[in-house]
């Protein structure tokens, strides 16, 4: 009797340890942050504390930004509506922590891929949405119209936390330019206190020189520097962790890039279902199963499209005709000249 | 009996544990599963930012340990000065809300109903930024006392420039040894033979005559190093030489200094009133001098009343002083639990380093403060 008992419980065991391994497999398939997104029905995004053209809110409260658009995108791809996001404005210092405790789901914050970011701290970066380089900001007045112009003494105002502060010694060290750095934890006062006087120089992303002069009491009487001392690839980044989740937010980025690039915009997307080009087609979610490996139905992507927009558009609507950078640089298209090219969807 | 009073000690002691237990716990899970390590070696990695202002050497190829001694040294510098100054700013207008002058009594009180009632953060960013564009471009600036120039860049005055200061310094600190001694002598002569010196002339006089007898014989040597402008660029200038004071750090000093003044101000008067209007007639009736009734018999009493919520004002501006990220002042939370903390990604370890040095900072605050307040308490006989 007690002999079968034991047999019993092994067996037992034994299907309760294929069951567990089972429904692993299962769960390891639908992302526990896409579960968890599609429960609460919105996704939870982490932007900044207000920087023109890549994230900002207006007065009513409504973010508009290529960094918020990337946010955007995610919305509609797993909960079929753009506008499913809880914004959450994070300073700098702020930022990796709120991503890595769980408090957003995604970091879309002009943040700066570095290998020691991407390896240390438990975040993933997914791709690049902006390919910016450090730059430095000064007077007309003072006459300096490049970095060479520098001297010994030159104060600069940045902000800390940021890899600008690393970039600013490097590139100080490297010319043998002693300087004062000036740094504060939150952009609006770096601007002020550089507006008033207190520095010489501004120095920070390019994009964000240019979206900050806007911010200045005269922006006239400022000129951003031609040189670029950094590469920033800038790009929404997300826990380590959850390969699906990366995915998802990978290719709702690369979708919009892409859909650029095969002249698919909001306006014709529901029109290119039946297009001749079997690529095209796999955008829109009216050829293949491009969804499935993701948990997501096959529109997913034709949703993003249609609601967001592609890049060339986001870049337009939030960049360009906001006057912040008008030239698109490296940020057009490989087959355009610029460096922006992602792996095809299919 | 015994047991009864243990029990409930020993169940909210294991209560405690539990809780942290489990915390601990629960943090080392989830950074597990982020693939987060806990170690406290990054301290030793190099640090690669600069910092704008430092009492010692540093530059970014230090160590993250050495930035955080700077930020350290920083914290504990402003601390410093403002414990200071708003210590004897708090008993000048203290003493003014006394005053029988209805014009500096009204002043006074008008002080100290503002300063206290705006909240902090507002009055440095007032300081910062009114300050900021108040001030002079370098190259406007008009000289002060002959040495020092107040610019939007900050103060740049002059700076000593010693030869041989290890000499001096020890100097001073035989001169005060002696002054030690001197009044340990003085004071058991008044016991014995009830003979008094003028204690505080002569010991002015040891601390002035030893050092400068360095300058003679031990080879020291004072000059003095000053401001000089120079030119950025067209319209961008700076000081060069001498000593520049950052304006962050005047901002903040005079932030902290003129809210804090204000609670100090009031334990002040609170102590003064709380002396008996007896005992200072009694101290007149025996023929002390105003001086001596005020040194001897007010002040003892009153300094009891105001030193206990006096030490809680010096913990307040402390940990104030951490405001100093708002306004770029490199302080312990900018350097090291804002830059550092970035560049590593260490939150926890960082957090806790940093929650622990003010703990000490201000456990070593109290501490001293006890000490006095034990000294200057009626001592049973």
């Amino acid at each position: 009797m007690f002999k079968y008992l034991k047999q019993l419980t092994s067996l037992v065991a034994m299907v309760a340890v294929l069951f567990t391994f089972t429904t692993e497999t299962m769960a390891a398939k639908k992302s526990k942050t896409l579960k968890n997104t599609q429960k609460k029905g919105f996704v939870r995004c982490g932007v900044s504390q207000g920087l023109p053209g890549f994230s900002n809110a207006d007065a009513a409260g409504n973010w508009t930004g290529v960094d918020v658009d990337v946010c955007r995108a995610v919305a509609a791809a797993v909960l079929g509506d753009a506008n499913k996001v809880k914004f959450t404005p994070l300073s700098a210092k702020e930022r990796f922590t709120a991503l890595t405790s769980g408090e957003i789901d995604i970091l879309s914050r002009n943040t700066t891929w570095t290998l020691s970011r991407d390896a240390d701290i438990g975040l993933t970066f997914v791709g690049v949405n902006f390919y910016d380089g450090q730059g430095f900001m000064v007077r007309k007045s003072s006459g300096i119209t490049s970095t060479s112009q520098f001297k010994n003494g030159i104060s600069a105002c940045t902000n800390i936390g940021t890899t600008t502060e690393l970039n600013m010694r490097d590139f100080f060290n490297s010319k043998g330019i002693s300087y004062t750095p000036v740094a504060f934890e939150k952009a609006d006062e770096v601007v002020a206190a550089y507006d008033a006087g207190r520095c010489d120089t501004y120095t920070t992303d390019k994009s964000g020189l240019a979206a900050q002069r806007t911010k200045m009491s005269n922006p006239d009487e400022h000129i951003v520097l031609p040189e670029t001392i950094s590469k920033e690839p800038l790009g929404p980044v997300v826990r380590q962790g959850d390969s699906v989740w990366e995915d998802i937010v990978r290719w709702s980025l690369n979708t919009m890039i892409e859909a650029e690039e095969y002249g698919v915009t909001s306006a014709n997307a529901d029109s290119m279902k039946t297009s001749d080009n079997p690529q095209i087609k796999r955008l829109v979610g009216a050829e293949g199963e491009m969804g499935a490996a993701f948990g997501l139905d096959n529109e997913w992507n034709l949703r993003i499209i249609k609601q967001v927009g592609n890049y060339g558009e986001s870049y337009k609507r939030n960049i360009a005709d906001t006057g912040i950078l008008p030239d698109r640089g490296p940020n057009e298209l490989w087959t355009k000249g610029g460096i922006l090219y992602v792996p095809p969807s299919r | 009996m015994k047991f009864k009073k243990i029990l409930p000690q020993f169940l909210t002691l294991l209560f405690i544990v539990l809780v942290f237990g489990f915390f601990t716990m629960n943090a080392q899970i989830n950074m597990d599963n982020r693939g987060i390590e806990f170690g406290f070696g990054f301290l030793s990695q190099e640090a690669s930012f600069d910092i704008q202002f430092s009492l010692i050497d540093y530059d970014g190829s230090r160590s993250y340990a050495r930035a955080y001694l700077v930020g350290l040294l920083n914290t504990l510098l402003v601390s410093f000065i403002g414990i200071i100054l708003c210590t004897i700013l708090g008993v000048i207008i203290g003493v003014a809300r006394l005053s029988p002058n209805y014009l500096i009594n009204k002043t006074a009180s008008f002080y100290v109903e503002f300063f206290r009632n705006v909240p902090l953060l507002l009055q440095i960013f007032f300081w910062y930024f009114a300050a900021l564009r108040a001030l002079p471009m370098p190259e406007d600036a008009p000289l002060i006392f002959g040495s020092s120039y107040m610019t939007i860049k900050g103060l740049y005055t002059v700076a000593p420039v010693w030869n041989n200061f290890d000499v001096f310094f020890i100097a001073l600190i035989i001169a005060l040894i002696v002054i030690f001694f001197f009044n340990k002598f003085a004071k058991r002569k008044q016991e014995e033979e009830g003979k008094q010196y003028p204690k505080f002339l002569i010991s002015l006089g040891i601390f002035i005559v030893i050092p400068a007898l360095t300058f003679i014989v031990g080879g020291v040597d004072l000059s003095w190093s000053f401001p000089e402008l120079k030119q950025l660029a067209k319209t961008s200038f700076t000081y060069e030489g001498g000593l520049g004071i950052p304006p962050e750090l005047i901002a903040l000093t005079l932030a902290l200094t003129l809210y804090t003044a204000t609670f100090i101000a009031e334990n002040v008067r609170a102590g003064i009133q709380g002396v008996g209007k007896g005992q200072k007639e009694a101290a007149a009736s025996i023929g002390l001098t105003p001086s001596q009734v005020l040194k001897l018999i007010i002040m003892p009493q009153a300094l009891r009343i105001i030193i206990p919520p006096t030490t809680n004002q010096y913990l307040n501006l402390t940990k104030n002083s951490s405001l100093a990220a708002a306004i770029a002042y490199p302080d312990l939370v900018l350097v090291f639990a804002g830059t550092a903390m970035m560049q590593t990604g260490r939150a926890i370890e960082i957090v806790a380093i940093t929650m622990a040095t003010y703990l000490t900072i201000s456990l070593t605050i109290s501490a001293f403060m006890n000490w006095y307040n034990k000294r200057i308490a009626i001592q049973e006989k």
